[in-house]
């Protein structure tokens, strides 16, 4: 079971072996001194004698020294260290800053180099300016730009778990803000835009640099945490009703749909209209109610399930015959394009324009507001998921000492095992910029502390560990424990109950087995799979399993031969039933499910007859 | 009364409700035997080791036994390891080194002094049984044998040669190693690699206790019902020892359902569900098209008897609720 790891011993290299040295890969000679010779190169390139794109490195083991200056490193911008002081000097940071220096002329004056993953190998790189010691080789021109960007807008990194912050930037890409301004003009075919967003109240440099707050993802919540009776157990949530009430948590969806009038083969072609009631396939008049004279449906009308947007015609399949008066009847075959069922909303925008093809065309754009519910998905910027379990209105809310009651509730059983005391700083920090009205800083390693939050709080008059005594929205009456509240930035997340809620009692079959079909586009139905059966099977409830597995799926009554054992077929002409093998017509109905008949069916193509011998039921 | 009250009711689906009290553990046990990191297993346990068990492969992956002694060594460590080397199968190999001089076409053994010495070994026996394996002219030396056996192909004298090197020499074939251990009721003696026939004849052993891990061997050595038995206690243990708590009864209807028929057969293709009786279970079970061939050829009649069977056709499954049936309509 466990593998013994083998230790991996490079291969002895010949005594008296010089120390080779490669240049992209291609050996081109030999140095006898491999440090002096780095340290040469090296120089010269910082004096600019070679170029910049080079890189050296010396591998001790193999005695290789390599140099790399081809295309498709990944390389990296460091500020250079040289006996323990860093390059980038107080007077060029000056310079800098009014305009004296730029980014390339400290580059060419060997302040900052490009290193790529080899030389790095052999570099001692310190994180901040203090770090110094006379070993250092480079400092690392700020410590956020080991992140990259997903990782550098999120709070406070340094304090979670790695895991946490994968899951955390994996989840900032489902948030939903205002992913582009345009938004009104465009006709993506789905679409989430938030109705308030907020900046953060901790945030981190890049956030800035990046100008987020623009577009921003999210809202600032009144957070507590603590226990809700039973109702966020399990990574739930339980968020103030009166809150969403006031907007918090809402967001728009938008929803395009398409269609176009094909051309086809013969001349025919495609009509938006509002279908006559001879049309095959006609769907109840109701579902046209929304359509203008063209087909076309009035924007700002309000569609339910299964709504047709355009009405259209399309030629039928095949071509009839003609008709007793030697005319060609004209039929015509319903193919409008409806809403879903299950969707419902608002037509936003109509536009009939002209497709790739050159048919008309028309999109159609539904609005639907989607308030936060009980099963829409929420997360902070720590990995900390849940989904709402209870939306709890403002007075039966917990409360503080001042009034405040939380937006959310979330569980404490979240923190500990999860690690991510990022969350519980940012909280804090939340907090105590509430009231000082400054951002708080939350960058990679350089962020306000936990202490300067702590004073800014205790200066406020509010406990410096963040907890507060709540009163039960209930009683009134105060909760022992003090509750640690604060504010904190969170996300909605575009996994909405709304777009995913799923049920069915009846519904389509598939054609070729007849069971119910199979996902929730289909309507489909929910497996009642091997291991459900065994169950069953377990508990003796045989009525049970035959209802699941043929009264609710693919039964059918098959005519059976009681001579030969064939399924037989019924003449309607003739009325009568017969064996399509030995003609008899002693035939019985038998209750089977059609998946059965199918099988037989396919043992038939295999090349075996199947005989089903009849029996009376018992 | 007791035993009125334990009865199981006719149409429980003892078969169902066993598969699924070991299985649910076992779905346990899988998970976590992936964190388990490090620790070399000397012996496979537990989901190999049950898999190898219900696949009834030929031999274990690391055959074991428990040999118990009667009379004096019971309580003597000293007598125990006496039997234990004896016990201890050695081969030729182990005494010296055997090469070939393909020149002369002759098998060279040099026989180190010592080592005979150490374990007890006569150099006359070791020539008799040469002779009587390899046969040929023998020249002896000090230590130093030479066969000259009757080939004349250098590939026949190498194969004569790994014969000769695998040659047992003394104790019991198979057993690989012995340690002497101390038990409850004195001392027993722990071996690598079983072989029960061997091990019953020799002086000293208890025959009636000696345990082996080889479920198979038991079968061939001891009969049907003690391989069921066997088969039984080696689950058993797997699952105890992973600290997973399953009534013996449905283990003991697993070993029954293996057993039933007068041999072991395995879980699967190649045993019981390849042997059910429809051939309509047989065929929803794996290799659909050669169960089904094989029922044409036959022209074989599928009575509908299992539960496999009637799902698939559509009637209710003979079982618990479904198990009633009208007699008569008055």
């Amino acid at each position: 079971m466990a593998k013994t790891k083998k230790k991996r011993r490079l291969p002895k290299l010949p005594p008296g072996r010089k120390i080779q040295v490669l240049l992209n890969g291609r050996l081109v000679g030999n140095v006898d001194n491999a440090e002096e010779f780095i340290a040469k190169v090296r120089a010269d390139r910082r004096a600019g004698l070679l170029p910049v794109g080079t890189n050296f490195f010396y591998n001790r083991r193999a005695k290789d020294i390599l140099i790399n200056c081809d295309s498709g490193r990944a390389r990296r911008p460091y500020i250079i260290v040289e006996e323990g002081k860093s390059k980038l000097t107080a007077t060029l940071i000056d310079q800098l800053k009014n305009g004296q220096m730029s980014w390339g002329k400290l580059v060419s004056i060997g302040v900052i180099e490009y290193m790529d993953a080899e030389e790095e190998e052999s570099s001692l790189i310190a994180l901040k300016e203090e770090d110094i010691t006379p070993q250092h080789t480079h400092l690392e021109i700020d410590p956020v730009t080991i992140f990259g960007v997903t990782v550098s807008v999120l709070p406070y990194p340094e304090y979670n778990s790695s895991p946490r912050i994968t899951m955390a930037c994996a989840m900032a890409k489902q948030s939903l803000g205002t992913y582009t301004s345009n938004f009104n003009m465009r006709n993506d075919s789905r679409a989430h835009v938030m109705f308030y967003p907020q900046q953060p109240l901790v945030q981190t440099r890049p956030y800035k640099i990046l100008k987020f707050a623009e577009h921003a993802a999210g809202q600032n919540f009144i957070v507590a945490i603590t226990s809700m009776m039973g109702y966020n157990a399990s990574d739930a949530l339980v968020m103030n009703r009166s809150s969403v009430d006031r907007g918090l948590g809402r967001s728009i969806f938008y929803k395009t749909h398409e269609t176009e009038e094909r051309r086809y083969p013969g001349g025919q072609r495609d009509k938006f209209e509002i279908p006559a009631v001879t049309t095959q396939g006609y769907r109840e008049e109701r579902a046209y109610r929304h359509l203008g004279e063209d087909g076309v449906i009035y924007p700002e009308s309000e569609v339910s399930t299964k709504d047709v947007l355009v009405g259209k015609t399309s030629p039928p399949r095949f071509l009839e015959e003609i008709s007793v008066f030697g005319m060609v009847e004209e039929k015509k075959r319903e193919n409008s394009l409806a809403i879903k069922g299950g969707e419902e909303g608002t037509v936003d925008s109509v536009m009939i324009t002209d497709s790739l093809a050159g048919h008309r065309m028309v999109k159609g754009r539904i609005r639907s507001i989607k308030v936060p519910e009980q099963g829409d998905k929420f997360a902070s910027r720590h990995g900390q998921k849940g989904v709402v379990g209870m939306l709890l209105s403002q007075e039966d809310m917990p409360f503080t000492k001042d009034g405040i009651s939380p937006d959310l509730i979330i569980n404490p059983h979240a923190i500990p095992s999860r690690m991510t005391a990022g969350h519980l700083l940012e909280m804090l920090g939340g907090k105590a910029a509430c009231f000082t009205g400054e951002f708080g800083d939350s960058s990679a390693f350089l962020g306000d502390t936990e202490d300067k939050f702590r004073s800014q709080l205790k200066a406020l008059g509010f406990d410096e560990y963040g907890e507060e005594t709540l009163y039960d929205g209930f009683t009134g009456q105060a909760i022992k424990a003090k509750i640690y509240i604060g504010c904190i930035y969170y996300q909605k997340l575009h996994h909405l109950v709304s777009n995913k809620m799923h049920v069915r009692s009846r519904g389509p079959v598939q054609l070729l087995t007849h069971q119910p079909t199979e996902g929730r586009a289909r309507e489909g139905g929910l497996r009642f799979g091997e291991m459900e059966r065994d169950c069953l099977i377990g508990y003796g409830a045989s009525m049970l399993i035959r209802e699941r597995l043929l009264e609710e799926s693919d039964r059918t009554f098959e005519l059976v031969c009681s001579k030969c054992g064939a399924i037989g077929v019924r003449d309607h002409i003739k009325n009568i039933d017969y064996c399509p093998l030995d003609e008899s017509t002693q035939l019985y109905q038998a209750e089977m499910s059609y998946a059965f008949k199918l099988l037989l069916d396919e043992i038939k193509a295999l090349g075996i007859f199947p005989r089903l011998i009849l029996r009376d039921r018992a | 009364m007791k035993s009125t009250l334990t009865k199981i009711a006719v149409g429980e689906a003892v078969g169902i409700v066993a598969a699924q009290s070991i299985g649910e553990p076992g779905t346990q046990m899988t998970m976590r035997t992936f964190h388990y990191a490090g620790v070399a297993e000397q012996v496979p346990t537990g989901l190999p080791r049950l898999i190898e068990l219900v696949d009834v492969r030929k031999e274990p992956k690391k055959p074991l036994m428990d040999i118990y002694l009667k009379g004096a060594a019971k309580d003597d460590e000293k007598k125990a390891q006496a039997i234990a080397t004896d016990i201890e199968s050695v081969t030729l190999i182990r005494l010296g080194e055997v090469t070939e001089d393909f020149a002369q076409k002759k098998i060279v053994i040099e026989l180190d002094a010592d080592e005979l010495a150490h374990l007890k070994v006569d150099l006359d026996e070791v020539r008799k049984k040469i002779k009587t394996t390899v046969g040929g002219e023998i020249e002896t030396e000090g230590t130093v044998l030479r066969v000259k056996p009757k080939v004349n192909s250098l590939r026949m004298l190498r194969r004569l040669t790994n014969r000769i090197k695998s040659l047992p020499i003394r104790g019991v074939e198979r057993i690989r190693r012995c340690v002497v251990l101390k038990g409850k009721e004195g001392y027993f003696i722990r071996t690598a690699g079983s072989n029960i026939s061997g091990i019953m004849k020799v002086e000293g052993v208890d025959p009636t206790r000696v345990y082996t891990n080889d479920v198979k061997e038991v079968e061939k050595m001891l009969g049907i019902e003690a391989a069921r038995n066997a088969m039984v206690h080696e689950i058993k243990q797997v699952l105890d020892m992973q600290g997973l708590n399953v009534d013996v009864r449905h283990i003991m209807l697993l070993a029954d359902a293996m057993t039933m028929n007068g041999q072991i057969k395995s879980i699967g293709r190649h045993g019981l569900s390849g042997q059910k009786a429809g051939v309509l279970a047989r065929a929803a079970f794996e290799e659909t098209v050669k169960h089904l061939v094989n029922a044409a050829i036959q022209a074989e009649e599928d009575r509908l008897i299992g539960v496999t069977e009637n799902i698939i056709v559509g009637q209710t499954v003979p079982l618990g609720t479904g198990l009633v049936k009208l007699k008569m309509k008055i």
